[in-house]
């Protein structure tokens, strides 16, 4: 990572701490937006959170790799997560998870060489009623079949 | 975004009754604490969320405890497969989510609430926190609400990370204080020793849902619809093999084949209810009635026609569970992982008739030794499914006949 790479990593950081606070209830708050911005919380990153708010890395890597939409390894620019869940399942889910990976050429849980797509499964999204369902970001596409999903990914940067 | 936010025309007794925002709130000030846990007592509600704790004796418990501060939780990390209430109640009732919160807080003395929203639903987030923002501007958040001397009350939103168990109280509140969500040891319970150890009510979205009701129109209003045991309505959130999927409001009571007709069910073999920690019930059972004395549930109706491959839907299941567990307690992180094992050696046709029934066993136990409600009820489907569709499952004619996925 370049220096002033680290730096505006830093001054992120900083700025969502004066946001939140740093206290540790506010831990999750912080991570998610770094996640959000970054599309992960990289080493460095969670040496600095732990440094201005005052606790041991190794208890901010604990909580990142708890929870499933917190990643400490790179990711790609979007994260698409297709629901696995039975509802999804049953209304079509594994057509629609082979075509993806056909036109990405990638596997679940991996990212597009240009970085511009990370697939993952997710458990349900709640739209168990108008599946199969998947999240990019955090919109939600529902109803899909083959060519709409992978329309809708073919339009996102 | 393709999720219909649009209200739609939706009815119910008591949840898609008539409601506008800040009317019980109004009442809940004239009436005062007392008579709210009156009528809430009277009402007999429940918890909605599935495990159906009476909701007055968690208010009174947390009125009575002392602290300093007190907190109002409000938990929409809906996570359980299957469901989708809170997805509904979010986006077209807020309004009765953030009063009924407010109520909430009145009646137990709490100046703070936070809804935990599941961070698959980030994005209702902009939209829930416009709408408390509208309530501020009148008066319904904020320093003396209506008018009121000293009744202060905010709400904050925080959000999930793509975690089942935080739906579990205590591992929600280990989240909210930043940490890993692993549910705690009860007691003590919230209501004494909650968010920061400070006494705290968590309450689910439905639940809250139907508090301004009561407070409006009374306990025993609501009693009139449900059963003796299971007062009131519950929400449906149905899926599957149906024509009609989505949300409904039902009174407690009604009957599974009732509510497979309402749908518009057709050649249905089986239906999971309340989800993946729920149970499979097959047709011969279709005349058992949702009501705490019958079949408790949260409100997941998963329908299975006969075309599908039961042992593939209890993988699903499975393999749900191996990931969701927090890993804490060993019954539920080895056990889960066991029985995973045992449905892939069922499926391969690898097994015997002793090992599964050691299987069985080793079910029951996660059930008593499990340290929180998931591993105590991850083996339901494994133990109903495999019970009820032994003729399916065992008989190696029938074992690759089903598909489950129109994909295969």
């Amino acid at each position: 990572m370049l220096v002033f790479e680290k730096n505006a990593l830093s001054e992120d950081i900083e700025e969502f701490i004066l946001k939140f606070g740093a206290e540790r209830s506010a831990l999750l708050p912080i991570l998610q937006s770094v996640q959000r911005k970054h599309k992960y919380v990289s080493d460095f990153a969670q040496q600095e959170i732990a440094r201005l708010m005052n606790i041991h890395p190794v208890e901010v890597y604990s909580v990142i790799s708890f929870y499933s939409f917190l990643h400490s390894n790179p990711q790609g620019r979007n994260i698409v997560r297709l629901c696995q869940t039975i509802s999804c399942d049953m209304a079509g889910k594994i057509a629609v998870a082979d075509a993806i990976k056909r036109e990405l050429g990638i596997n679940f849980g991996e990212t597009t060489k240009d970085k511009r797509i990370t697939l993952e499964y997710t458990n349900c999204v709640g739209m168990c009623d108008q599946g199969p369902a998947m999240i990019v970001n955090e919109r939600v596409f529902t109803k899909l079949d083959p060519e709409k999903a992978v329309k809708i990914l073919s339009e996102i940067k | 975004m393709e999720t219909i936010i649009k209200k739609t025309q939706r009815t119910g007794p008591v949840i898609f009754s008539e409601y506008t925002r800040g009317k019980a709130v109004r009442k809940a000030i004239e009436i005062g604490r007392n008579d709210i846990l009156f009528e809430l007592k009277d009402s007999g509600l429940k918890g909605r969320g599935g495990a159906g704790f009476p909701t007055a004796t968690k208010w009174m418990l947390s009125a009575a405890a002392n602290g300093e501060k007190k907190y109002i939780v409000c938990n929409a990390d809906e996570g359980e497969p299957g469901t989708f209430k809170d997805r509904v109640l979010l986006l077209e009732y807020p309004e009765l989510i953030f009063d009924g919160m407010v109520i909430a807080g009145f009646t137990i003395g709490a100046k703070e609430g936070i809804v935990y929203l599941r961070g698959e639903y980030e994005y209702m987030l902009k939209s829930l926190e416009d709408y408390l923002e509208e309530m501020r501007k009148d008066n319904l958040l904020g320093k003396n609400i209506l008018g009121k001397d000293g009744f202060d009350f905010d709400i904050t939103i925080r959000l999930g990370s793509g975690a089942y168990v935080c739906g579990e109280e205590t591992a929600l509140i280990e989240s909210l204080e930043g940490n890993r969500g692993e549910p705690r040891n009860r007691p003590p319970y919230p209501v004494n020793t909650g968010f920061m150890g400070y006494p705290t009510v968590v309450n689910n979205v439905e639940t809250l849902a139907v508090v301004p009701h009561i407070v409006l129109k009374g306990g025993g209003w609501f009693k009139q619809h449900g059963t003796d045991k299971s007062t009131g309505s519950k929400l449906f959130s149905v899926s599957g093999d149906c024509a009609r999927p989505g949300v409904y409001e039902l009174p407690w009571g009604i009957k599974i084949s009732e509510l497979l007709f309402i749908v518009r069910a057709e050649n249905t073999k089986a239906v999971q209810i309340g989800g993946a920690s729920g149970v499979c019930i097959p047709k011969s059972q279709f005349d058992r009635a949702f009501a705490y004395e019958d079949i408790a549930t949260g409100g997941s109706i998963m329908i299975f026609n006969e075309s599908r491959n039961m042992l593939k839907v209890l993988k699903n299941f499975m393999e749900f569970f191996v990931e969701e567990s927090c890993g804490q307690c060993t019954p539920c992180r080895i056990g889960n992982l066991k029985l995973l094992e045992g449905v892939n050696k069922i499926e391969s046709g690898d097994f015997t008739f002793g090992y599964i029934n050691t299987l069985k066993e080793l079910g029951k136990t996660m059930q008593v030794a499990s340290k929180c409600g998931l591993g105590q009820s991850s083996p339901n489907p494994f133990i109903s499914i495999l019970e009820n569709f032994k003729e399916e499952i065992f008989n190696s004619k029938n074992r690759n006949g089903g598909s489950n996925g129109k994909a295969r």
